[in-house]
Order: C-alpha cells, then sequence, then structure tokens
C-alpha cells in the first residue's frame, strides 16, 4: 500500500515487547529460569528468593528503570549459558506464546502490509526474545545481552543497556544506518519510561499504557491502544 | 404581506415581528436567548403524531403480513442459520426510553425463532465503520435479558476489518465492490431491524452499509456522489441511495433479507425540557421559569457535567409505523411515515439561514461533539434538510452558533484529531483530501486496531464527515459560526462572529440590508419541502 503524501524513504515500525506484545514481563522469565534450576531444592530456594526479590524490583523500577535493570539481572548471576539457551524455546512455548496479546498479531500483520520493517526495541533478554521475534516474523530485533565469562552469567549487562532514553538512541543511530524515515516510522510501548523512545517518531501509540503513558498519550494526541 | 398576516399563515411557520419573543437557539451544552431581526422567517417542527396505541400489536401485524414475501414464520425451519442485524447507537438520537423499539421488535421476533425450532441465532450491531458500542450500550438497547442471553458469543459489533469476517458478493454494473459481513452473508436468513430517523437511512443502506467494509463503503461515501445528491436526505435525488439500490441488489441476490423498518414521532423532549419544542410565543410562565433555570444551572457546569446530563435524558420517542418484507416495499412505506412527520412546507429561499447547534449528532452519542462533527451537523445535515431547493439560496449565508471548542474524544475520535490538524491546514478540498489522505487514514494499524479492539470510529470516518458537507461548503457563500473559540472556525474555513447580532450584520453586509432571514427551529428535526 502506497502511504500517500508520505515521503519515498521506507519506514519502520518499533515495538516494545513486554507488556505491549505480550502479557509477561522480565519477571516471569527469570521465575521461569528459578523454577527450573537443575534439582528441586535449587530450584525452590531460587524461586524463594526471585518471589522475595518482587518488591525490590518494583520500587527500583519506580525510581529509574536503568538502576532497576542492573539490579534486577543481578539474579542472573552464575547461571550457565548452556542452559540458559536450552530453556529459552520451552519458555517461549509455555510461557511466552501463550501471553502474546491478540491484537499484537493483527497489528504487526497491517503495519508489514503497509511497507513498514517491523523491529522489536526491548530490554528483555536475547535469549527470550528469539523465539517470539522469529514466531511473529520480526525483521529485526535489538535486546539485552548478559555478560558470560567462562559460560556462566557475571550479572551484568553488556552495552548498550536497552532501556529509556538508549532505546530512543539506538532507534535513532538504526534508522541513520538502514535509510529509515522516522517521521513516517511508528512506535509502541506501554511505558512511560519508553518515553524518549515515542518521541523519536512521527507516529507514537501508547499500547495498553500505564497511568502516566495514558495521561502523556491523551495530552499529546497520541492513539491509545488496547491489544488485549 | 402584512407582518400581522404572516404571522398566521401556517402553524409552524413564524415571522417576527415588533413584539414577539426571542428565540432559543442551541449553542453546544448551552443555549442562547436571542432577539432576531423583525421579519426573520422562524421554521419550527411538525408537532409529534400520535404513537400507535398498541406498539407490540404493530409490530406482530407487520411481520405476518410482510410486504413482497412470505410472513416470517413461514420462512422459519429448524436448523436453520439466522443472523439478526441491528442499527447501532447513532439511531435513534438521542437514544429513546427504555424499552427502546429494537428490544420491543427483538423479542417479538426472537420469541417466534425460538418457537420454530431455530437456534443458531446471532444478533449483530451494524455498525459499519462507526465506533463499536459498548457493552453497557449494548445491554440497554436490547434489555439484560437478551443481552445475558445471547451476549458476547452472540450477540456482537460488526468488525468490517476482521480479515475473516467479510464476503465478497460481487460487484455493480458499476463496478462498486459488495463486501459483506460473513456471518450474515452465510445466514439462511438475514433479518434487519431498522429505525428511521432521517430518511437518508433505512433501505437497501441498511445491509450494504451497516454491514460493510471500507473498500464497498468508498464508491458512495466520496465527495462526488455527495454533489451528485440534490439532497442525500431526499432519496429521490440521492446519488447515495442510487448507488445503495445498485449495491442492495447484489445482496439480494447472495441473501435473504427480511427487513423490519419503523418510524418514530418527533417526541423528542421529556417533560422538563419539553419547552424546546415549543413556540417561544406560547410559553407559559412555567416555561420561561424552567428555560432560566435550565440555562442558569448550566451556566455553572463544567462541559464534561452538561454533557453527562444531556445524554442521561432520554427521547420519548413512539412508533408510528411498522412495516417488514423486502427491502424496497417497505422502505417506500416507512418513508411516507418519515414525511408524514418530518416534512414542512416552506415558501421561497432565504438569503441568510440561522440554525442552532446542539451537543449532539449521530457521531457522538456519549461523546462530544467536535469541530468536524460541528461542520457535519451545521453545512451538513441541516443545510441538506430540504426536499426540491435548499432552504437559502444559491451564494446565500448560514450562521450558526455553537462554541467551536477545539475538543476531540481521543477514545471514540482518534483520527478526527490527525484530521483536524494536519490535513485541514493542508487543504480543505474534499477531493484533494480523499486523495492524498484517505488511503493512509483508512489503513493506519493504529486506527484499524483501535476501531477493532477499542471504540474508535474507523480511520477514515473524519474524510465522510467532510464530505458530507461537501454541498453546503459549494452551495453557501459564507459560513459565520458564533462561536467562542477563535481559530476552530477559521481551520474549518468560516468566519466567526462573537454574537448572532454581530453575524447577522456580517451576513446583511455580504448579502445586502433586505436580505430575507430564516431560522429553523431545532431539534426536533425536519425537512422542509421548499416551494
Amino acid at each position: 500500500m502506497k502511504k500517500s503524501g508520505k515521503g519515498t524513504r521506507p519506514a519502520a515500525a518499533f515495538y516494545d515487547m513486554d507488556g505491549t506484545l505480550v502479557k509477561t514481563n522480565l519477571v516471569h522469565a527469570l521465575l521461569f529460569q528459578a523454577r527450573n534450576q537443575q534439582g528441586i531444592l535449587h530450584s525452590i530456594l531460587k524461586t524463594v528468593q526471585v518471589a522475595g526479590s518482587i518488591p525490590i524490583f518494583f520500587l527500583t523500577d519506580m525510581y529509574n528503570r536503568s538502576v532497576f535493570q542492573e539490579r534486577f539481572f543481578q539474579s542472573y548471576k552464575g547461571e550457565s549459558e548452556d542452559r540458559l539457551r536450552f530453556l529459552s524455546e520451552e519458555l517461549f512455548e509455555n510461557v511466552i506464546k501463550p501471553s502474546i496479546f491478540p491484537g499484537a498479531v493483527d497489528l504487526i500483520e497491517r503495519s508489514r502490509n503497509l511497507g513498514l520493517k517491523q523491529v522489536l526495541v526491548t530490554g528483555a533478554l536475547d535469549i527470550t526474545v528469539g523465539p517470539l521475534a522469529r514466531h511473529l516474523k520480526i525483521d529485526d530485533w535489538i535486546t539485552n545481552r548478559l555478560e558470560f565469562v567462562d559460560g556462566f552469567a557475571t550479572g551484568r549487562l553488556l552495552p548498550p543497556v536497552m532501556a529509556s532514553a538508549t532505546k530512543a538512541s539506538w532507534i535513532r543511530t538504526y534508522a541513520e544506518k538502514e535509510g529509515l524515515n522516522l517521521q513516517d516510522s511508528y512506535c509502541y510501548t506501554d511505558s512511560i519510561s519508553d518515553l524518549p523512545m515515542l518521541s523519536v517518531v512521527g507516529h507514537p501509540a501508547a499500547v495498553n499504557p500505564d497511568f502516566r503513558l495514558r495521561s502523556t498519550a491523551i495530552q499529546s494526541n497520541w492513539p491509545i491502544l488496547d491489544l488485549t | 404581506m402584512p407582518l400581522a398576516l404572516r404571522r398566521r399563515q401556517q402553524e409552524h411557520i413564524v415571522h417576527i415581528d415588533t413584539d414577539s419573543q426571542p428565540r432559543i437557539l442551541h449553542y453546544g451544552e448551552d443555549f442562547l436567548l436571542e432577539d432576531l431581526p423583525v421579519g426573520t422567517r422562524v421554521i419550527y417542527p411538525k408537532p409529534p403524531i400520535v404513537g400507535l396505541p398498541n406498539p407490540e400489536a404493530a409490530i406482530r401485524h407487520a411481520l405476518h403480513h410482510p410486504l413482497g414475501c412470505d410472513p416470517l414464520h413461514a420462512q422459519l425451519y429448524p436448523g436453520m442459520k439466522v443472523t439478526i442485524a441491528m442499527d447501532d447507537i447513532s439511531l435513534p438520537l438521542p437514544p429513546m426510553k427504555t424499552p427502546e423499539i429494537r428490544q420491543q421488535i427483538l423479542e417479538i421476533v426472537l420469541d417466534l425463532l425460538t418457537a420454530h425450532g431455530v437456534d443458531d441465532i446471532h444478533l449483530i450491531v451494524a455498525n459499519s465503520l462507526h465506533r463499536k458500542m459498548t457493552v453497557s450500550e449494548m445491554k440497554r438497547m436490547v434489555g439484560s435479558k437478551i443481552f445475558k442471553a445471547y451476549h458476547p458469543d452472540r450477540f456482537y459489533n460488526h468488525d468490517a476489518e476482521d480479515p475473516d469476517g467479510m464476503v465478497h458478493l460481487g460487484r455493480t454494473d458499476h463496478h462498486e465492490p459488495v463486501n459483506i459481513n460473513r456471518r450474515a452473508a452465510e445466514s439462511d436468513l438475514v433479518i434487519y431491524i431498522n429505525i428511521n430517523l432521517v430518511p437518508m437511512d433505512g433501505g437497501h443502506k441498511s445491509v450494504t452499509v451497516g454491514l460493510c467494509d471500507y473498500e464497498s463503503l468508498r464508491p458512495h461515501h466520496e465527495p462526488q456522489t455527495i454533489i451528485e445528491s440534490d439532497s442525500y436526505m431526499d432519496p429521490a435525488h440521492s446519488g447515495l441511495s442510487r448507488k445503495c439500490e445498485r449495491m442492495g441488489k447484489i445482496v439480494d441476490e447472495h441473501m435473504n433479507v427480511f427487513h423490519i423498518e419503523t418510524a418514530l414521532n418527533n417526541d423528542m423532549f421529556l417533560s422538563p425540557m419539553s419547552f424546546l419544542a415549543k413556540n417561544e410565543d406560547h410559553f407559559t410562565d412555567k416555561d420561561w421559569a424552567m428555560f432560566n433555570m435550565t440555562k442558569a444551572t448550566l451556566r455553572k457546569l463544567p462541559r464534561a457535567a452538561k454533557r453527562k446530563m444531556f445524554f442521561q435524558i432520554p427521547a420519548n420517542y413512539k412508533l408510528i409505523g411498522c412495516y417488514a418484507g423486502k427491502t424496497e416495499p417497505v422502505h417506500e412505506r416507512i418513508l411516507r411515515h418519515c414525511f408524514d412527520q418530518y416534512a414542512v412546507q416552506v415558501k421561497g429561499q432565504c438569503d441568510i439561514l440561522i440554525t442552532g447547534i446542539a451537543f449532539i449528532s449521530p457521531y457522538n452519542v456519549n461523546s462530544i461533539l467536535n469541530p468536524i462533527l460541528v461542520q457535519v451537523m451545521g453545512p451538513g445535515y441541516f443545510f441538506n434538510m430540504y426536499r426540491n431547493k435548499p432552504v437559502v439560496k444559491k451564494g446565500g449565508v448560514m450562521i450558526l452558533t455553537h462554541p467551536c471548542y477545539d475538543e476531540f474524544d481521543p477514545a471514540f475520535h482518534p483520527s478526527y484529531i490527525e484530521f483536524f490538524n494536519r490535513c485541514l491546514p493542508d487543504t480543505k478540498d474534499s477531493f484533494e483530501l480523499r486523495e492524498k489522505y484517505e488511503q493512509e487514514f483508512a489503513h493506519d494499524p493504529n486506527y484499524i486496531q483501535m476501531y477493532r479492539r477499542g471504540n474508535a470510529y474507523h480511520g477514515a470516518h473524519p474524510f465522510f464527515m467532510w464530505y458530507w458537507a461537501e454541498n453546503g461548503r459549494k452551495h453557501l457563500s459564507k459560513i459565520i459560526a458564533v462561536a467562542d473559540n477563535t481559530y476552530v472556525p477559521e481551520m474549518l474555513g468560516w468566519e466567526r462572529a462573537g454574537t448572532l447580532t454581530e453575524a447577522i450584520h456580517m451576513a446583511r453586509s455580504y448579502m445586502g440590508r433586505s436580505a430575507e432571514i430564516t431560522m429553523l427551529h431545532h431539534p426536533p428535526i425536519f425537512m422542509s419541502d421548499v416551494e
């Protein structure tokens, strides 16, 4: 479909993942990993540990998304890379796939039909995102990546850490590299922390937004989508 | 002619004299009380026709004595697939008291279907590209018993963007594609329940528009069809009706449609607001007290609260006619009832036409009358409510009264916001808007999702609303809005006045001191048969 009245350069649709395309978030993936440790005792211990950290995650996320991520990914410290990758397909099939919002598939399909490049920009881990991106036929994705030393996670992230302003900055660089017209591009997210990424495209949209993003979207006349 | 004689010519026409009372004009959620210049002609609607004493009996009679086909009961057999489609919340306006007419008809029809062993029944709101009705609106429309029995699996809104939900029935000899809701198209029988408030509605438009998709709507919801309609409220001279009839014939070739059409009287205002339908010269002290009290109360309320209050007051409409059977003969009969109620005889055109714009239109029930909808009511619907020729002469001036606030409902009218702020500053030409922007809005994935999963009007809808006023824009030399807002009228291509007096002075400066002035005193709505 030719987008009349618009530039001739290609454009893209950028999506956040957790809460936007799928119901789950980072904690669900972490809990899944915790439940599937080697040995029952280890699994119980890790699950209790993760569950106990949830209030801290919540509070740090309220304070600052980057601080939250730093604290959150510490929970992966000591996990084996092999095991994380081994469990990723199972995580997708059992946890992520059933939680894809019904409207997400339709939205991506229609967006693709308009000739827009489909790009996932998320703070989730690459091991979680890959199977979902392939399932949704996403063209490109940028995620957070754990640092591994000798095959074990250090609990730190490799740069660039995808959160808030970094996402926006990555989109700008990506658009320049791919020759994309950001004015004709779309962006979808559920959280106010992604405001910078919404602000760099011509067609920002709030998806199943939190209260603060909803208010911002209303004030800015951005569409508010409910994909549930 | 002496004023004293002119005043008594026709009951629904009043000429303002030196001792006439001021007239009430709608001003969005408020009212204006204005002294009009002596000699101004004020046209009122006809009084309400008395409703049928037993609506249920009238409905049953229509079902048992249909026009052009077998009675409904004779078409039913166990195991058949039946779809009942019905008009959406845009009709009637304002929503009528419960149990409303759709519920009354549904109760009778569903009983009949059950008695004949039909259990594969779906109820579909024929909302076309209008917003989907909310759950509470759907419940109010059919009553809680039917709602509980059918919602959500068997009572739902039509989805024109459901990739698997539409069927292509064919093309007319003018190549117009006819795409219809799959469930309806694949049913053994489609029963359509219609409410006819304006003559543009009903007939073949019910199914071909109510259950169609964007591709099927494009051929007639476009500026050239509007230009070829004189007016689109007069089916005999409407390009829109002609195209719907062509498409309706394709529907009739593929589907068995049993049409139930109803006509309502114009008893719009319940008791506390009933003064609004009266000639101000006949106001009692109680009427003036009620009006002053209403005006004083409204002055103290925020706009959203006023809107909420108005939408809480249902209309007192009564059934004045019900026919069933094949679409065309049924529609022909029901139109006669409509014109009996709504058509008023008017002698001669005027130079300056004044009309108040109230808070409501078919497209903003429980929502805001945004600038595009103000436009559709003024040079759109109110201009087009005529037969033979417009009430105002070619090159005349329309004065409308509405605050014209820059306010939009982001959930119901998201694409209107972009249309108003992005497209209108670029061009106001309907053909250019259609060519340059309409498809982009129609296929915008955001607007599609908001239509499908929310309660948003389709992305292309503001364009249709703009085309709706095409004839008014072409016919009138000026449109003057008596408005609070200064830039909204300008954005719409209008002039602005602070008061009605100022607007009349401006209009007279274009049309001359001796310009004939006419005021349309609605709602309740009426159509002018202009001689």
